[in-house]
């Protein structure tokens, strides 16, 4: 199996026992995906055999695989959210009436058994969509083992979910571990790695690394395996001394808000800061980004930039003021998939300077070359399609294409969501290295830890509310104290 | 990401049964109490039933396939063909009716699994192809022939058409100026209809082949992950919708009596939203054909209080059509701001 550019998978092999859950770890583009593409048949490979039970199997479908046992949950719920998660279970395997129509009744009552005996409360009859995604992704578990799975594969099922839904998640993992099902599970949460996994194979550019024992891998092994060199110390990417904050403000914003997204805030940015802002999923980190961007139109309060006040109406307003934002969606929001890479990164200033002003082509090819180099894109060319590039790559476009407008500010929502540890090391350190240059950042992450060890500052929000501010010790601690709030432990 | 309204499916079809019954009740009021034109009678009803008795059926099958995420615009076509083969058969060529009946269902199924194949299995654009199935039995309409052939020799067909199927025990029954009883009446298309909408409706609801319609507008790749035949549910979706087009051709046909190239002109935009005001989204996943049986009878309703308003029909020629074009643009505005209020109510 080869992807433009690089072989993908090459001479791997990867034994799952009965009853472990398995971690599956690497970088992005280190083989994960093929593997697990190769397991359930979605991509078919060129050398080598999978045995299950003693014999060899070979899937050429998803549907081969689910015969076989091999079902695959996916971050992307792969269920219909128009349908009631009963129907969901069973569709496509509906019990039947006498003459052949479907049986709701007794499609309800296997449906409720089900859910009982793997603990997850919902109501069946309901529509799937009516869940959150942690639920939706548990449905699906359970579809999969009611199908007499034997092999669960889990490809990133906890990028969307918080704490609480990640530890149901285990919880139900644990005990199909416990009934005899294998798990492979794909994660770049290392603490989750840690918490459930008995077993660790690590994957590098498509080759094996090797596989261990949990207890065997200390968290920092593990990194220095998947990124191939012993990096370093993720610690040290902020130190005291260089930073370079001035007293000059970039954004002054008073009393901003909109609707039902983001009460009143009061926010000041000053030049060469990284400005973090912190919460659980939800609590208007992202909302209060997008209406000083002007995303979502400010509906009260002022706004001054760089010393001026201004009203941003839209996007664009924003952007001839110097911004950037760079979306937490990246696929919705963010990349353009059909276009190529030296399209994507030439998004913005095309924007920037009217769809009319052409941009010579060898001025593009010098900008888009630049920005590859810079931010270590890995791709075969500069007009390979962007959605033939992995998750990380596809970030580190979006960041070029602002960078190419050369803003003074610059919104990150989740810029190191669902890409691997190496990529998220390089991504914050840029984010230190643009404030070092005297721009201004918003960063917002899920992650406690980076946002330490990047951010001068962070803004705590709770329930589409700015709770308050921290700059001095700031430690894990502190932050989640902050996050909590008083009244809840 | 999320889709906004799925949640509430119900909702939307209660709007528009809410609305439906306050349309009604306006045109009730205007042209049945203050002006006593007959809009009170209960044949006023039925007559609305009667003549989109052909729309009802075509809505059935818009309905399947837009809840598969698709569309299909050559329903107005294959009235016209259909039409068009019945009175040429008949007329011309002297074919009985037990032959053309049959023939014309074949020829949906035909023209609906060739579209459904190409749109299925070939995956192209359900808009291009309807489309070019719409020119194709437009075309074919004129090919056939080009004048209005109406149909007047005598057969079942015609006898079948004509029959009055009153109300039993003389429901809504009045007595006109010159003491005559008058019991409400519908035609057998009616009947036809009706049926078609409760079939449909449980084909929908209780067969593997309609949960997976709903699970392919839900999520196309979810659906194959599932390990539905997507592609196959795709195609008999289309060979419905065409069949279904085709039994409203047959009663289209009871109505006119006659084949023309002109015939049933944008009746696939009057399906289509009928479907829509029924709460069938065009993204496919969400709706039933009960909606779009309401949003026939709404659109229905429109038309009829347009014709009983002297000053509009006097005016005569497209000023009914932009009115009942306002009214619909209304209808679909006011159904929007009541699922609006009510998300901001729970939102």
């Amino acid at each position: 199996m080869t992807f433009p550019g690089v072989k993908a998978l090459q001479n791997v092999d990867f034994t799952l026992r009965e009853g472990e859950i398995h971690a599956l770890m690497g970088e992005n583009g280190a083989g994960k995906s093929t593997l697990i593409k190769c397991l359930t048949g979605v991509n078919d490979f060129e050398q080598g055999e999978i045995h299950m039970d003693g014999k060899p199997i070979r899937n050429h479908s998803t549907l081969d695989a689910q015969k076989n046992g091999i079902s695959t949950v996916y971050q992307e719920v792969n269920l219909c959210p128009n349908l009631s998660v009963a129907e969901n279970l069973f569709i496509g395997r509906e019990p039947l009436t006498k003459i052949g129509t479907i049986s709701r009744k007794a499609m309800l009552n296997r449906a409720r058994e089900l859910m009982q005996k793997l603990d997850i409360q919902v109501d069946v009859a309901k529509t799937l969509d009516s869940y959150s995604i942690a639920i939706q992704q548990m449905i699906a578990i359970a579809r999969a083992v009611d199908m007499d799975c034997k092999v669960l594969i889990l490809d990133e099922p906890t990028s969307s979910l918080d704490d609480k839904e990640v530890e149901k998640l285990f919880i139900l993992m644990r005990s199909l571990r416990d009934q005899g099902i294998g798990i492979i599970f794909v994660t770049h949460f290392l603490e989750q790695v840690y918490a459930v996994c008995d077993r660790i194979t690590v994957l590098r550019n498509g080759q094996l690394v090797g596989e261990y024992q949990i207890a065997d891998l200390p968290r920092l092994k593990l990194v220095a395996a998947m990124m191939g060199k012993d990096f370093d110390d993720l610690q040290s990417i902020k130190s005291k001394e260089d930073e370079a904050v001035s007293d000059e403000l970039e954004i002054e914003a008073r009393g901003l808000s909109h609707a039902r997204k983001i009460k009143p805030f009061d926010l000041d940015i000053h030049k060469g800061e990284v400005l973090g802002l912190t919460g659980l999923l939800g609590s208007g980190r992202s909302e209060l980004a997008r209406c000083i961007y002007g995303a979502d139109r400010a509906q009260t309060g002022t706004l001054k930039v760089g010393g001026k006040e201004t009203t941003i109406s839209a996007p664009i307003d924003a952007m001839r003021l110097g911004m950037g934002l760079l979306p937490d969606d990246r696929k919705a929001e963010g990349i353009v998939e059909d276009l190529s890479v030296r399209e994507n990164i030439m998004l913005a200033m095309q924007s920037l300077k009217g769809v009319r002003a052409k941009i010579p082509m060898d001025k593009q090819m010098e900008i888009t070359k630049k920005y590859i180099e810079l931010l270590e894109i890995k791709t075969p060319s500069t007009e390979t399609l962007v959605k033939q590039l992995s998750g990380g790559n596809q970030q580190k476009v979006i960041i070029a294409r602002w960078l190419a407008t050369d803003p003074d500010f610059l919104i990150l929502d989740e810029p190191t969501r669902g890409i691997d540890v190496g990529t998220k090391t390089e991504i914050q350190k840029l984010v230190v290295e643009l404030a070092r240059q005297g721009k201004s950042v918003i960063f917002i992450s899920s992650e406690i830890e980076e946002m330490l060890r990047t951010c001068n500052r962070l803004a705590v929000l709770r329930d589409g509310e700015k709770v308050g501010e921290l700059t001095e010790n700031l430690t894990q601690e502190s932050v989640m104290k902050a996050i909590a709030g008083g009244e809840r432990n | 990401m999320k889709k906004k309204s799925i949640n509430n499916h119900t909702i939307l079809l209660l709007i528009t049964v809410g609305l439906f019954i306050i349309l009604y009740g306006a045109g009730y009021i205007s042209y049945g109490v203050i002006e006593t034109k007959g809009f009170e009678k209960l044949q006023t009803f039925l007559d609305i039933l009667r003549t989109n008795a052909a729309l009802i059926c075509i809505a059935c099958g818009m309905t399947c396939v837009m809840l598969t995420g698709g569309i299909d615009i050559s329903v107005g076509s294959l009235v016209a063909m259909d039409c068009m083969i019945l009175a040429v058969g008949m007329e011309y060529q002297e074919i009985s009716p037990t032959l053309l009946v049959p023939f014309v269902l074949l020829i949906g199924i035909v023209f609906g699994a060739v579209m459904g194949y190409l749109i299925g299995y070939l995956d192209i654009q359900p808009f291009i192809v309807t489309m070019a199935g719409m020119f194709f039995a437009r075309g074919m309409t004129a090919m056939i022939c080009t004048d209005q052939v109406n149909i007047a020799k005598s057969n079942w067909f015609k006898d079948l058409a004509a029959i009055k199927v009153y109300m039993p025990f003389d429901i809504g029954a009045v007595v006109n100026k010159r003491g005559v009883k008058m019991v409400p009446y519908v035609n057998v298309a009616v009947l036809i209809a009706l049926v078609v909408v409760i079939l449909v409706f449980l084909m929908l609801r209780y067969t593997r082949t309609g949960r997976s319609m709903y699970a392919v507008g839900g999520s196309h790749t979810s659906a194959a992950l599932m390990g539905l035949n997507v592609k196959r549910t795709k195609m008999i979706t289309y060979i419905l919708s065409s069949f279904l087009c085709s039994i409203g051709g047959i009663c289209y046909c009871m109505n006119t009596m006659c084949g023309t190239t002109t015939q049933a002109l944008g009746l696939e935009m009057k399906a289509i939203s009928s479907a829509v005001i029924g709460g069938t989204l065009l993204t496919g996943g969400v709706g039933n054909v009960f909606g779009s049986f309401v949003g026939v009878l709404i659109n229905g309703t429109i038309q009829s209080i347009v014709s009983f308003n002297a000053d509009l029909t006097r005016l005569g020629g497209t000023v009914p059509n932009v009115v009942s074009a306002f009214l619909l643009f209304l209808f679909i505005m006011l159904q929007a701001v009541f699922a609006k209020l009510r998300e901001r109510k729970q939102g």
